[in-house]
């Protein structure tokens, strides 16, 4: 074992350098100049200046959810660490491996209420997937190594690492990612139990109306997985629905993919779901806004769950056949099983089956009516989806209704193409993740879509943007109102608009300009395809400023805790009547 | 120490055996005694909703540096299985057990209860105090202090009955409990 003493900034860097980073994105403060003295010594791994800590991590999810490595951060103590803890938490309900690199005060002072001293490991261990506190220089180069295994195996997450200023002026022994044991207390189940996917194959090729529901198990699981289904489903000829995390999981433009399930997912994929006699679950985990109202959750269901953590499997939807396991190795072991028992799928109960679906399919629920005169976000993204076919494009979204809509108007062939904050919903998500999609894929068009309330709240990484000449796109879908929260309130609350007006927003071409951006915009619908083009041929980062109707409102939609069946197509359709089973069905219920 | 078995979720029909009954269950939990692991334990358990009654933890090799903690919670047979993975899931766990289903154990409690009064009641109290097998701890000339080791019920009966001779104060250590039987953990 060649053990070297180095210094502790050195430590971390050539840590970083051997676990293959490439690009960090920092912050630097007062405990982490010895480091940064390190930093620009070397030019082995760049370092992105962001403008806010928050935005850092986000870059960092962007590149690791575009490229599947692993996202670095660096940020300072105190305030550096605490700016941090949204975008932990949001790579940690989506996740994403991120490891975090915190600065804390010199050894002695923790506890004394120092200078820019906040409790960081406290504050961010329900924040991370875990966490440490080094104590010595000595122990540097194991707990990074050790932190990007944990943020990498398993079900992948944040993890942080909190390194006193002294730990890293002090002196210590470098080891090398191949020298340190890991914990034998961190062992993730990767190969699923073989009579549980017996099980579930056998079940599945017995189904008379089967549904593939997948997630982004399967995008973390790697391009493999994502091969894998697309096998799986291709071969049985089955349904299938992916999650707002799995979308590009299998390819968008096939007829076998009925869309998005739940709360403002396509009626096919939701009646789908709730009528279906075997549900196959592969990486997603029967979210609250997938399931609806959980005790009219898919009542006839079988029920099969692949998923990588032992804690989400029966943690909302009891399943009758439990798989543990990661999503590439499950599925290839299914398709092995389905291959080597020679199963056969019933041919004639799923031409029925098919002919209901389409059915469903005919109400065309993403439907929208572009009239002359206001653009329509629905056909701005539609539009968008339209004229970048075939391009070589990553999209990162915002949240609220302009993300909803980008869900369902966008179209993902492959995976790692479609970056949104989908568990916390963290608003100021897409442009600091289109920061770090671009960083990672210098040649792709990368299209931030967003709307205002949500743009400033991360705006100053437009600044990160321009200043390392970043050719990000980014599609402002300007409705001058919080969206979504004037969507519920005119459903569910009243119908009285509260604090969600935003025609006070500021100037965002002048902005836009002012940070750096070439900026333009549209207004009309005749507009659309000239900025978007405009848009994606510019040569920098381009800021389009789309003017779009206030009042329009997400559909379908399935009210929180409603069922399924409950699905609202419109403003003028209060109940889905999509045929007479249906019916039939949700009286029963 | 065994190697970990390959985890196996409940299907669907074990949970619905018991349905939504709440039951008491004790887990006892292996972890390396490192900063922070209590809170990690501890704020998973807040975090999440679950219920503590009872937590004791005090480290068992000093050598591996390992501790045990010993954690009465209640839940839905649902509830419960997620208490068990979460817990499996926290980086500093070697390994949890279900002491209520995985085979027959043993729990113990110790209290140190304080008793004040004179005359009949203090000889009445010490008498009692005889029965269930509690020590004398400390006397004064108007007080004692019994210490009493049992199961939780066995000091709940004890403290109830000190309550009308002078019950002044109550200090518990929780349950810790260990499995029946030749194996480890």
């Amino acid at each position: 074992m060649s053990t070297r003493r180095m210094i502790g900034g050195e430590i971390i860097l050539k840590a970083l350098a051997d676990q293959d980073v490439d690009v960090v994105f920092g912050y630097p403060g007062g405990v982490t100049l010895p480091l940064y003295e390190k930093i620009g010594q070397q030019n082995r791994i760049e370092h992105i200046l962001v403008a806010h800590e928050q935005g850092g991590v986000h870059a960092a999810e962007g590149y690791a959810r575009s490229t599947g490595k692993v996202g670095v951060v660096l940020a300072t103590s105190g305030p550096g660490a605490t700016n941090t803890v949204t975008g932990l938490v949001d790579a940690l309900m989506d996740s994403i491996p991120v490891v975090c690199l915190t600065g804390q005060v010199t050894s002695h002072l923790i506890g004394n209420d120092a200078f820019q001293e906040a409790d960081t490991t406290g504050i961010t261990r329900p924040a991370t997937k875990h966490n440490y506190l080094i104590k010595s220089t000595g122990d540097l180069a194991r707990v990074i190594h050790e932190a990007f295994h944990v943020a990498t195996t398993g079900r992948p997450g944040p993890v942080l690492v909190d390194i006193p200023k002294d730990v890293i002026l002090g002196e210590g022994a470098y080891v090398g990612p191949d020298e340190i044991e890991i914990k034998q207390t961190y062992k993730p189940q990767v190969r699923g139990d073989r009579k549980a996917i017996e099980e579930a194959v056998e079940m599945l090729a017995a189904a008379k109306k089967p549904i593939i529901y997948a997630g982004g198990g399967v995008i973390n699981s790697g391009p493999r997985a994502s091969r894998l289904l697309t096998e799986l489903v291709d071969m049985t000829g089955y349904p299938c629905t992916l999650t707002l995390m799995g979308l590009g999981a299998y390819p968008a433009s096939r007829a076998q993919f009925l869309g998005m399930p739940g709360m403002h997912g396509s009626l096919e994929a939701n009646m789908a779901m709730y009528h279906c006699d075997v549900m196959v679950n592969i990486g997603a985990r029967f979210d609250d806004r997938v399931t609806g109202n959980t005790a009219e959750f898919s009542p006839k269901s079988r029920k099969v769950h692949v998923d990588i953590d032992p804690s989400s499997i029966n943690k909302n939807i009891a399943v009758d056949v439990p798989i543990i396991g990661d999503c590439a190795s499950v599925l290839r072991d299914m398709l092995k099983v389905w291959k080597e028992n020679k199963l056969k799928t019933d041919k004639a109960a799923l031409k029925k089956w098919w002919a209901r679906i389409d059915r469903w399919r005919a109400k065309d629920s993403y439907g929208f009516d572009q009239g002359p005169d206001v653009i329509k976000p629905q056909f701005a993204l539609s539009r968008l989806n339209e004229l970048t076919r075939g391009m070589d494009i990553h999209v990162t979204t915002d949240v609220g209704q302009h993300q909803m809509w980008a869900a369902q108007h966008l179209h993902f062939e492959e995976p790692n193409r479609w970056m949104t904050s989908g568990g916390l919903g963290t608003m100021g998500y897409g442009v600091p993740a289109a920061m770090g999609v671009q960083k990672g894929n210098p040649d792709s068009k990368v299209v931030c879509v967003t709307s205002e309330g949500s743009l400033l709240m991360n705006i100053q990484e437009m600044a990160t943007i321009a200043n390392y000449r970043l050719p990000v796109k980014i599609l402002n879908l300007n409705n001058k109102v919080l969206g979504m929260i004037r969507q519920w309130q005119e459903l569910f609350h009243g119908n009285l608009e509260s604090e969600c007006d935003l025609s006070g927003s500021p100037d965002f071409v002048k902005l836009a300009e002012a940070f750096g951006f070439e900026a333009l915009t549209a207004s009309h619908p005749d507009e659309v395809d000239d900025a978007i083009i405009a848009m994606l041929e510019s040569e920098g980062p381009c800021f389009l400023n789309m003017g779009v109707d206030r009042f329009e409102s997400v559909y379908p939609m399935i009210p929180a805790g409603a069922a399924h069946y409950d699905i609202v197509l419109g403003p003028d359709d209060q109940r889905a009547e999509v045929d007479d089973d249906d019916l039939a069905m949700a009286s029963l219920a | 120490m065994a190697a970990r078995k390959p985890r196996k979720a409940a299907t669907k029909r074990e949970l619905a055996a018991a349905k939504d009954a709440i039951q008491e269950h004790t887990f006892s939990v292996l972890v390396d005694n490192e900063a922070g692991v209590l809170a990690r334990v501890v704020g998973l358990f807040s975090g999440r909703g679950y219920n503590i009654e009872s937590l004791t933890v005090s480290e068992v090799d000093q050598d591996a540096h390992r501790s045990k903690i010993t954690i009465v919670t209640n839940g839905t047979p649902m509830i419960i299985e997620q208490i068990r993975a979460q817990l499996e899931r926290l980086v500093p766990v070697h390994r949890v057990a279900d002491l209520t289903v995985e085979g027959p154990s043993v729990s113990r409690e110790l209290a140190l209860v304080k008793v004040k009064g004179k005359g009949e009641r203090r000889v009445e109290s010490l008498r009692i105090a005889d029965i269930f097998r509690a020590h004398v701890v400390d006397s004064t000339n108007s007080s004692f202090v019994f210490e009493i080791v049992g199961d939780t019920g066995k000091l709940d009966a004890f403290i109830e009955l000190m309550e009308p001779l002078g019950l002044v104060d109550v200090s518990r250590t929780g349950v810790v409990a260990i499995a029946r039987g030749s194996q480890d953990m």
